[in-house]
């Protein structure tokens, strides 16, 4: 027989501490991947047996039964089942089960159990057990299931050697636990069932009814896993058998608690009454009516301090290196597309997204944080009634809250919310909250059409107004959404409230660097390559009477003394003016061109329209693209003011400005609902899985603008403004 | 005392035991499975702030859930 490495599955719970456990015993060495056709992490890892044989290890995604309802689920049971082409049956299992919660992860382990894998059961949580004055009969709930039984402490460690030796077994016995027999006329319609899509490839075990039956109790025909040519064929075999036998699965639910409660009552011996935990000492204040509601919106306001303000520096930071680093370029290579493609393109273009890493980062750990010690639930159950309004869940206001960050570690914090509509919802309105990508050019916007003497506090106002017309929006989609355009029955809340626990901090640092790396090679890739598209359409064709002027300018002013002012400055001026011109004749200025009679009625020039296609890139370079239409020299970056007093200027050919209050309004409203960032829609490709869903985002988001914008400037010159 | 009622109406801090569910509906099949079965005693914990939705204790486990789901799990009090 040759060599192979043996596959282990850990399996459990959420909440049972499943990952922890996972990245005790693999450390680093883990991978981190989708399965094809879900959005579901596949995390596979590898570790040494006592023996120093290698073993790999597969972390399933938590779950309550075999009975899918969720992505996640499907995943576990198809590769449990072998189903799932590209990842093998695993040879063994790891059940990792919350010792405190025994009764309830006896359902899933029985389930499993009867799968006939060889299984190993961790009792995770053991001190929690024991705080409540549980005493499990460890030797007795081995002997009926017929498996080893680890007792672990997985936060601190405790248990883990046992643990390791159990997992080197390579005899690891397979389990006896013989599960009630199925009632016999279910059991009759499933062997016929089972023996009609054996015909056609369906199902591939013979020997058991396993297989057809919890196919057939999966009631999503979305789930990955059952091809599509086989829906209808499971379809018929559901209804028949709910035909025959109606409520066929809550009655298998019933004999299967009958049993456990059985199994429960022989190993667990519980106190009278149920102590109190801290666990609930801690709700007590942290769901209190009043305190609760403090408590969270304290952190929340912290959070954002940290999101907003302490990222900051470190966002300087980015921005410094990635300057210097063009710099550096600059000086040591020659003049030339080459150079200009790196430093305006890559460099620039890379950097203007990265900058947002400190952000991820933060939001990341917290996220882990909270997901770790269990508040995050506490969360969600505060703002359920809130994000229920809409359609929505208590889960899905972190991630939507993150957006106005930035979208794009927004919709990577979707993936905590578990039901599929609920999240894809989320996904599609996150980037409608106003990420900080369009705070300059709000700012731009407003002092431009505002005069100077208004007060900042108005200014403010209008500020505080774009942002509650984007979270208007956002709210008023997720309902639309939810009512009409996604199909399938809201499925029900239900939120489970696991115990605190300390948080496992390497863990958490772990997925911060799994979410960071992911978050980086997308910059690396796919917005790397766009920004070098975006620098090309502005850079050519090349004009060569343009770029020869352009350089005797800038040989001029490298020629001239620092003490000419003046002349300094009105060569750079100069400069400005064919940097500008040669921007007008890009693909860029000429999109802008084509674009015009399409945003004319949005009260918009052909200029405007090469800002718009600039914020593609990302929303804040409509300043900087603004600046070089202009012909704006500044050394400056963040200062706003020349271009602002720039715009206030630019009159049409017939002397009136272009930049009316009107116009102002419209633009800012048109940033507010447009999608115009294409990392948002890479990333949200990938967390959807569909191309089709990012174009119905983009289309969605910027026909709402268009119409918006179109009937502000429309109904605004009606009237005289 | 026997009287039927049903979980949403379960005041805080009292403990009920479940008589019935409608059947054949996924959302319920999954609260089942999750230990709200016939003849399981389930504790009121505490309603959120506004009112919604309601943490419940059963078989050792929190759940929390809408009114919406509680309404359809008849009970009576223990």
């Amino acid at each position: 027989m040759s060599e192979t490495t043996p596959l282990l599955a850990i399996v459990g719970n959420p909440n049972s501490g499943k990952t922890t456990i996972f990245n005790l015993l693999t450390g680093l060495r883990q991978k981190v991947g989708n399965y094809p056709g879900v959005t579901v992490e596949k995390k596979i890892g590898e570790c040494y047996s006592q023996h120093g044989k290698k073993l790999r290890l597969i972390d399933l995604p938590g779950a309550y039964s075999l009975n899918a309802r969720s992505p996640d689920e499907a995943v576990l049971r198809d590769v449990l089942l072998g189903r799932r082409p590209e990842t093998p049956r695993p040879d063994r299992v790891v059940f990792i089960a919350d010792a405190a919660n025994l009764e309830r992860n006896l359902y899933l382990l029985t389930q499993v159990l009867e799968l006939g894998l060889p299984t190993v059961l961790v009792l995770n949580m053991m001190d929690i057990a024991t705080a409540k004055e549980w005493r499990i009969d460890l030797k007795k709930l081995s002997e009926e299931l017929g498996v080893p039984v680890v007792p672990m402490k997985a936060t601190t460690g405790s248990g883990f050697l046992e643990l390791k030796a159990a997992i080197s077994r390579e005899d690891v016995p397979l389990p006896n636990w013989q599960s009630a027999p199925l009632p016999e006329d279910i059991r009759a319609a499933l062997h016929t069932i089972r023996a009609e899509l054996l015909l056609t490839g369906a199902v591939h075990d013979k020997t058991t009814l396993l297989e057809p039956l919890y196919l057939l109790s999966d009631h999503d025909p979305l789930h990955a896993g059952i091809q599509g040519e086989y829906l209808g064929q499971i379809q018929r075999g559901r209804d028949t058998l709910s035909s025959t036998h109606p409520g066929w699965e809550d009655q298998l639910v019933a004999d299967r608690y009958a049993q456990i409660e059985k199994l429960t009552q022989d190993v667990l011996q519980r106190p009278d009454k149920e102590l109190p935990t801290l666990t609930q000492k801690l709700d007590a204040v942290l769901l209190h009516p009043t305190f609760g509601g403090i408590t969270v919106f304290a952190f929340l306001v912290f959070l954002f301090y940290l999101i907003f303000k302490v990222a900051e520096g470190p966002m300087g930071w980015i921005d410094a290196f990635f300057g210097d680093l063009g710099g550096w370029v600059s000086a040591i290579m020659p003049p030339g597309d080459l150079r200009d493609l790196i430093v305006d393109g890559a460099i620039a273009g890379v950097g203007g997204v990265v900058i947002f890493l400190p952000q991820i980062l933060i939001l990341f750990f917290f996220i882990g944080l909270m997901e770790d010690t269990g508040y995050m639930a506490r969360l969600a159950f505060i703002l359920d009634r809130v994000m229920s309004l809409v359609g929505l869940n208590g889960k899905a206001f972190l991630p939507f809250l993150s957006s106005y960050a930035c979208a794009i570690p927004g919709v990577m914090a979707t993936r905590t919310i578990d039901n599929p509509k609920d999240r894809l919802i989320t996904i599609l309105i996150a980037p409608l909250a106003s990420c900080s990508a369009r705070i300059p050019v709000y700012v731009l916007l407003i002092s431009a059409f505002m005069p100077d003497t208004v007060s900042t506090w108005i200014k403010a106002c209008i500020m505080v107004g774009l942002y509650s017309l984007g979270t208007f929006g956002a709210f008023f989609f997720a309902w639309i959404l939810n009512k009409g355009i996604m199909r399938g029955a809201n499925a029900p809340m239900i939120l489970e409230m696991p115990t605190y626990k300390m948080p496992a901090l390497k863990s958490i640092l772990l997925l911060v660097w799994q979410r960071a790396k992911a978050f980086l090679v997308r910059a690396g890739t796919i917005i790397f390559g766009i920004s070098i598209l975006i620098w090309a359409a502005s850079t050519y064709p090349k004009n060569h009477e343009l770029n020869d002027k352009a350089a005797v300018i800038e040989e001029r002013i490298a020629a001239l003394d620092e003490s000419a002012v003046a002349e300094i400055e009105a060569a750079k001026k100069e400069l400005a003016s064919v940097k500008s011109q040669h921007l007008a004749q890009s693909i860029a200025g000429r999109a802008g061109h084509l674009i015009e009679p399409i945003i004319k009625p949005l009260g918009y020039d052909w200029k405007i329209g090469i800002g718009l296609i600039g914020s593609f890139a990302a929303r804040e370079v409509f300043v900087n693209t603004m600046s070089v239409v202009y012909a704006v020299q500044s050394d400056d970056d963040e200062d706003l003011a020349p271009v602002r007093d720039r715009i206030r200027e630019e009159r049409h050919a017939d002397g009136t400005a272009v930049y009316t209050p009107l116009v102002c309004i419209s633009l800012l409203v048109f940033y507010v609902f447009a999608m115009q960032c294409v990392s948002t829609m890479a990333i949200v490709k990938r967390e959807t899985g569909s191309w089709g869903w990012m174009f119905f985002q983009l289309g969605f988001m910027t026909g709402t603008a268009y119409i918006l914008s179109l009937g502000i400037y429309q109904i605004g010159t009606a009237l005289g403004y | 005392m026997h009287a039927l009622s049903t979980l949403s109406k379960l005041p805080v801090g009292h403990t009920g035991i479940i008589q019935s569910m409608p059947t054949g509906r996924v959302g319920l099949t999954r609260l089942r499975e999750l230990g709200l079965t016939p003849g399981a005693k389930v504790t009121m914990v505490r309603r959120a702030p506004l009112g919604e939705p309601i943490e419940i204790a059963v078989r050792g486990s929190h759940l929390a859930m809408r009114n919406h789901e509680a309404a359809d799990i008849s009970i009576t009090l223990a």
